[in-house]
């Protein structure tokens, strides 16, 4: 991916805070300060377990939470507090998301037409309803659907269809982030490397970048350029998808990915996972700061931990 | 299906399961469909078989069936599900479990000999029951325990599964706990009465990566330690590399490969076992673009002509469109039905992202032997 | 727990103020007042009626008064029948109202619950069929006619049941079927709804995969689970039926609650119509409270804090 601008992140996200209290005692922390950065064009991959806070951090960039603290820049305008109108209306259009369950995020009584065409209507795209059909038409051959899929509803749609439609959603605003959540997850296999295909395709067409959140890792590290871990909502460690998987520093890391089943029977069957516990590590996430291992490599951890981890 | 062999692994150990000819169709509102076409798999004493495939291909079916879990709307058009168990009296008998009465399958078979651990922790639990009771309930029926040696196992039972402070454990509610430690106890619910079959529906499919190594290592532990049989059913092929000796591929409502673990993973000859194998990313893959299958599986509303997968095969021949293959044997204990192992088909190589792939794993495999 | 009972607690308290409050402006709000009627009444003896009374007081002091009597659980004396309080009224009719509606409780839930159940069981067969079109009719036919009906029937054709009174038990049956009528109806669509998603569940599964019988899968699993939502809407429908109907009671003959509470909104007897509405309101937010007391012993998952 040679075009990729590289000066200006199209995404900045500092410190960002997701607290949700529950009640006066209880405040759920679900993300605690994580900051990253997405160029145009690229890829980032968000991975962590459940309750990591990597499908918050999507949200709370989208905007459908409101952000407990830091700050969020994109496209170079500030999206944390309250949005004035001209932002929110760039917000809308230029990021959008795909969700994992194509069913239940895609209006059972609406037409992929209705659905797909929804953000033209209210975002005054294309003059006419010729113009907008026309549109989404185009789209629909885009994402391997075709024209005459238009006026079914989706429940007349195979699940690896269904996430077509919710990706031509999402598409048809041309916009410059995707943020996919799960987005393969409830997929099959051999239908979950149809959808990713298409997602790079279409990157390489239209120059968007994605959030990629995923549990998956091996298919996090087929797509993305660079990936950030999220462990009880900090990122423990961030890189390149080589610094990474060849170099994994955290503990945390270095138990996800021993924990990657290989298709491989001869590997499998003698290998065992590390086990990590957090609880039992004596290791405080709170207490670390992040630093800097080499290239864009960085690690969350005090300075004693990094050195032990570093010598290991 | 006429030709239909008697498919199966020359091991030494005792045939416990073995399902022949299964035939099974839905009634739906939108008409019949024909979900197992013909189904022939056996299991062996301790041994562990994975059936592979997409969701609808028919392998949670199959299992349901050997269950008595089938839906009311299900028909079981012909087959034998043949079971080898040793009686009360320590006698060795077999039944067909297809003709046995619901009442007694459920009574003396479910759960005593045959046993299932589901695939959403967060659903298969009573939420209105203490864990403690839905593991002794099972024993109390079966096992005629009473009541603290029913509590006494299940302690124990809790301690095998890895859950900690199992005496505080017993008391709470499923709510209570995280996926990870729900599927602990639905495994311990399953080996509360002994059973020699354990059947695991996508036991890890809903859990995290990590959660899922622990949870396949416990399952791998006890069945050495009880010297259970296990059957799998899945389709991530990363599972069944961990766990299995033998594979099924099931595709449409039939077996379309079937091998030990090596002969699936390294040799495979089905092109829909390929697809399988290369759609799944390894660490190294760094193409543009993942080998995919197109298309999606058949809707067996329609009952398929020929070969079900022939529409999304680019290696289909002529043939495919009207015959359906038959089992063509590799090895004493590897089976694909495809026509491409026909003597007269032409010779086709399986594409080249999957023979670089399979280089690079037997490459990675000489390291840990 | 005892944080969430004192809070509790306390909001039911508000919600009855406010419950007073809105009744109190209301009624005042409505033009003309208690002792106005066809025969003219000299000025003084409507002067003295209003001192009695303490008509004359600024509103906000009327009502400060009725609070503080309320407090006390006093709700006045009636305006229209001299010598009698509002707590006499309610004293009287309770008891009729209270056994009628305990009687009717129990019929509704000895029905109600095994109709859902035989019918979610035989999901599609005639059992099913039938104990929906008996609920269909049930909740479309309104009380009053089923009353009618079984009247004639029962009471007039057959002559099995009085035609009116409580005198004897057989009096029961008639106002009892009449008023449960639309609770049985309803509360055994609720069950056999929740039931049929219950055993859907992939917990029932598990069971019957533990090797359980299919008796115990529904005694012990099922059932319990299935009760949740149909607890939820006994509370009003209980504070509905011990507090009586008025059509019933006026069909029947039963000198129960709803014939004074009637009564007393047609002659605008201001402390009647106060106190009843309040002691309505005060019967069905505790009934709500004990249902969601209820609710923790059944559902674990629900804890109060």
């Amino acid at each position: 991916m040679s075009e990729i601008n590289l000066k200006e992140p199209l995404l900045q996200v500092q410190n960002l805070v997701q607290h949700f209290p529950i009640s006066r005692s209880f405040t759920v922390k679900a993300v605690n300060g994580v900051s990253f950065y997405i160029r145009p064009g690229e890829t980032y991959g968000l991975v962590g377990e459940s309750g990591s806070g990597k499908t918050t951090i999507g949200r709370s960039v989208i905007r459908l939470y409101n952000p407990t603290g830091g700050q969020m820049l994109f496209q170079g305008q500030d999206i944390t507090g309250k949005l004035d109108g001209k932002t929110r209306e760039m917000l809308r259009k230029d990021m959008q998301m795909i969700f994992q369950d194509p069913m239940a995020s895609l209006n059972p009584r609406k037409k992929v037409e209705d659905i797909i065409g929804e953000g033209l209507e209210i975002h005054h795209i294309g003059a006419s309803k010729q113009e907008r059909q026309a549109l989404i038409g185009d789209m629909l051959k885009k994402v391997g659907l075709s024209p005459e899929h238009a006026a079914r509803y989706p429940h007349q749609f195979s699940g690896g269809q269904r996430q077509r439609v919710g990706i031509a959603r999402a598409l048809i605003m041309n916009p410059k982030l995707i943020i996919a959540d799960e987005c393969i997850s409830a997929l099959d296999v051999s239908i979950q490397a149809q959808v990713v295909n298409l997602m790079r395709d279409i990157q390489e067409e239209t120059h968007c970048a994605y959030l990629f959140i995923a549990h998956d890792l091996s298919m996090v590290k087929y797509i993305s350029d660079r990936i950030g871990v999220l462990h009880l909502g900090y990122m423990v460690e961030s890189g390149t998808k080589e610094e990474i998987f060849s170099n994994p520093v955290h503990p945390y890391t270095k138990s996800l990915l021993s924990a990657i089943p290989h298709p491989n029977p001869e590997v499998e069957k003698r290998r065992k996972a590390i086990t990590y516990d957090y609880a039992s590590s004596g290791l405080d996430y709170a207490a670390g700061t992040e630093h800097n291992v080499g290239g864009t490599h960085t690690v969350l951890g005090t300075d004693e931990d990094i050195r032990r981890w570093q010598k290991q | 299906m006429s030709e239909a062999k008697v498919v199966g692994n020359p091991s030494a150990n005792k045939k416990i399961l073995d399902i022949k000819n299964l035939d099974i169709s839905f009634q739906t509102n939108a008409g019949t469909i024909h979900a197992i076409r013909g189904v022939n798999l056996d299991l062996c004493k301790g041994e562990t078989v994975a059936i592979v495939g997409e969701s609808g291909s028919g392998k949670s079916v199959t299992m349901k069936a050997v269950m008595g879990l089938l839906d009311s709307n299900a028909t079981v058009n012909s087959g034998e599900i043949l079971y080898t168990y040793t009686d009360e009296k320590g006698q060795e008998a077999t039944v067909d479990l297809l003709k046995l009465p619901k009442k007694q399958l459920r009574q003396n078979f479910n759960g005593q000999r045959i046993a299932m651990v589901f695939q959403d922790p967060m659903t298969s639990l009573d939420p209105t029951m203490t864990i403690g009771k839905q593991i002794m309930e099972s024993m109390f029926l079966h096992l005629q325990m009473d009541k603290e040696a029913a509590k006494a196992r299940a302690l124990e039972l809790l301690e095998l599964v890895g859950i900690p402070d199992a005496e505080k454990r017993f008391k709470n509610y499923p709510h209570q706990l995280s996926g990870g430690m729900r599927q602990r106890v639905v495994i311990a619910i399953a080996l509360s009465a002994n059973p020699d079959i354990l059947i695991c529906d996508e036991p890890t499919t809903a859990l995290d990566v990590t959660i899922q190594a622990r949870i396949l290592e416990l399952i791998m532990e006890i069945q050495q330690k009880m010297g259970l049989s296990v059957v799998y059913i899945t389709h991530d092929l990363g599972v069944v590399a961990k766990v299995a000796d033998y594979v099924d591929v099931m595709y449409a409502g039939k077996i379309v490969e079937v091998g030990n673990v090596n002969e699936i993973f390294f040799e495979p000859k089905h092109p829909y076992t390929w697809g399988l194998l290369s759609a799944m990313p390894d660490l190294e893959t760094d193409d543009d673009r993942l080998y995919s299958i197109p298309g999606s599986p058949p809707n067996l509303l329609r009952e398929p002509k020929g070969d079900a997968f022939a529409a999304r095969n680019q290696f289909a021949l002529a043939i495919d469109e009207k015959a359906e293959p038959p089992l063509f044997q590799i090895s004493p204990t590897h089976w694909a039905a495809t026509w491409l192992l026909h003597p007269d088909a032409p010779k086709v190589e399986m594409p080249p992202e999957l023979v670089a792939r399979l280089a690079r794993a037997r490459k990675e495999a000489e390291k840990y032997l | 727990m005892t944080r969430f009972l004192v809070k509790r607690i306390g909001m039911m308290i508000v919600t009855l103020f406010l419950i007073a409050l809105l009744t109190f402006v209301l009624m005042h709000a409505v033009p003309g007042g208690p002792f106005t009627s066809d025969k003219q009444v000299s000025k003084a003896v409507m002067d003295a009626l209003n001192e009695k009374y303490k008509l004359n007081d600024p509103l906000w002091k009327q009502f400060l008064d009725y609070m503080r009597g309320l407090v006390r659980f006093d709700l006045g004396p009636s305006f229209k029948y001299q010598g009698k309080t509002v707590n006499d009224f309610i004293s009287n009719g309770l008891p009729y109202s209270a056994k009628l509606g305990a009687i009717t409780l129990v019929f509704v839930l000895c029905a109600s619950i095994p109709m859902g159940i035989i019918s979610a069981l035989r999901n599609g067969k005639w059992q099913d069929m039938l104990v929906m079109a008996l609920a269909t009719v049930g909740v479309t036919i309104p009380s009053f006619v089923i009353a009618t009906g079984l009247i004639y029937f029962f009471s007039f054709k057959l002559g099995w049941t009085p035609v009116y009174g409580v005198d004897k038990w057989q009096g029961y049956i008639l106002p009892v079927i009449a008023m449960g009528g639309y609770s049985v109806s309803f509360l055994a669509r609720l069950m056999r709804s929740s039931l049929l998603d219950v055993m859907g569940q992939d917990y029932i599964r598990t069971a019957r995969a533990k090797g359980i019988s299919e008796t115990r899968v529904i005694l012990k699993h099922a059932l319990r689970n299935a009760l949740i939502p149909v607890i939820t809407v006994l509370g009003p429908t209980v504070a509905n039926l011990l507090t009586g109907s008025f059509v019933i009671e006026k069909i029947f003959a039963i000198p129960g609650m709803g014939g004074y509470f009637v009564n007393s909104v047609t002659q605008r007897d201001y402390t009647t119509i106060m106190g009843m509405t309040v002691f309505y309101a005060a019967f069905l937010i505790a009934m709500v409270f004990i249902v969601d007391l209820f609710y923790c012993l059944i559902d674990p998952r629900i804890k109060y804090d």
